[in-house]
């Protein structure tokens, strides 16, 4: 007779992982981790619609007058983590095919303009006019910035990560799977800052 | 419907529908606030509907690889509470005896759901287990030898794990009568007759029938120990 408990028996370790699920483990990792970070970006949101739709004292313009947020440098600043995202896709695309030299181009850039989004969130915190003191506004403005702007500091590390290993000649076409899961946590953090950028610099 | 970050390829086009879809709810917004309510309302509506036409949808008919040798016949059993009924046996008997047979026993580790979304499912794998146990000692003691693990709770998804490791000829899917049966009521059977390129065979099992005939045939002893009519 050969029985799992058979093989269990002479089975040194941890118990045998039981494969059940039909998505690959390290993917389903990274989906359960974007589930939890969905309802912790959740969170904040609900503070925000609370802060600016619910509260009776809610401002009638937002900002509340005098401050205003630099609407086209965020515009801007937009503009390049989505460009970011558009190289990222394309790095993986060409590791898959095999082409390294188009691989390590795609993730240079989209390292630079992932650092480049979270520097000029700096820059425009110095300049901003206000700071978390100056309301309940600008405490939502500051915790879901900087909530999202902590992400890609991560996304940058992982993507710091991919790049060095892809510069010392690690990844394949046959093994991509270390830019995949960045990747996918990359446009991530893309789709929420166009919801933050959406809600809270131009509704 | 599949998640939209289950590859980088699908979190990109992801990402491409938020930027569209939130594109229209900010000029919407801009003309007049309710119309930017009405777009967004709009597109949650729509997003529900293509995530429920979706999830009818069902999977492609999926292709078993026959590696098994020429002549070696490979029958996957998937039973868990019928696993040592009479019935089930005898068609594994009868297929031993058709020829060079080998035989990979699944018993699913049937769960509550509650229990299952607590992770909750150590005593329905150690049951499992047990059953599977005592079935392949009685396969080993007629002189059958076949394998066996304990599955995952859906028997879909146990067939679909057994069939990449086991890559079988044929499916014996064994369950409790009609109208007794969770699996048959969920259309388990006609689901791995869709889902897999084999052939199926249906075994039901009826255990009550099987304690009554036992039952019956003990009774007169177990009426009067001492042996008096």
């Amino acid at each position: 007779m050969t029985s799992h408990a058979e093989a269990a028996a002479h089975h040194h370790g941890p118990p045998i992982a039981n494969q059940s699920s039909r998505v690959d483990a390290r993917v389903l990792g990274m989906l359960l981790f974007i589930a939890s970070e969905t309802m912790l970006f959740g969170s904040f949101f609900t503070v925000y619609f609370f802060v600016r739709v619910a509260n009776p004292d809610a401002p009638s313009t937002w900002p509340p007058p005098p401050y205003h947020f630099p609407v086209f440098v965020a515009g801007v600043n937009t503009a390049i983590l989505v460009t970011s995202s558009f190289t990222m896709h394309w790095a993986l695309q060409s590791i898959k095919r095999g082409n390294r030299p188009a691989f390590l181009a795609g993730m240079t850039l989209t390292f630079l303009m992932g650092l480049a989004f979270l520097l000029t969130q700096l820059v425009e915190y110095l300049h901003v006019g206000f700071n978390t003191s100056s309301g309940a506004f600008a405490s939502v403005f500051f915790g879901l910035t900087g909530l999202h702007g902590a992400h890609v500091f991560v996304g940058l590390t992982l993507l710091g990560m991919v790049l060095v290993r892809g510069f010392r000649g690690h990844f394949s076409p046959q093994h991509h799977h270390g830019v995949e899961l960045p990747g996918i946590y990359w446009h991530f953090v893309d789709v929420m800052w166009i919801v933050v950028y959406s809600a809270v610099y131009l509704l | 419907m599949e998640s939209p970050f289950r590859s980088e390829a699908a979190a990109f086009r992801f990402l491409l529908i938020t930027i569209g879809g939130f594109a229209l709810i900010v000029v919407a917004s801009l003309i007049s606030a309710w119309l930017g309510f009405a777009v967004f309302l709009l597109l949650t509506v729509a997003a529900v509907g293509i995530y429920l036409r979706q999830r009818g949808e069902r999977p492609p008919r999926q292709q078993v690889a026959h590696l098994s040798p020429p002549d070696e016949h490979r029958v996957l059993v998937v039973a868990n509470e019928t696993v040592g009924g009479e019935e089930l046996m005898k068609e594994i008997g009868e297929l031993a005896l058709a020829g060079r047979t080998k035989f990979h026993v699944v018993c699913p580790a049937l769960n509550s759901r509650l229990k299952t979304w607590t992770s909750d499912s150590d005593a329905a794998r150690e049951a499992a287990q047990e059953r599977l146990d005592t079935t392949l000692r009685r396969l080993s003691a007629v002189g059958i030898e076949a394998t066996g693990e304990v599955g995952d709770l859906d028997p879909l998804v146990a067939i679909e794990d057994a069939i990449r490791i086991f890559h079988p000829d044929e499916i014996v899917i064994s369950t409790h009568p009609v109208g007794k049966s969770n699996w048959l009521e969920r259309g388990v059977v006609s689901a791995a007759r869709e889902r897999f390129d084999l052939d199926v065979t249906h075994v039901v099992v009826d255990l009550e029938a099987q304690a009554r005939a036992q039952g019956s045939e003990s009774a007169p002893a177990d009426a009067d120990p001492r042996g008096n009519p």
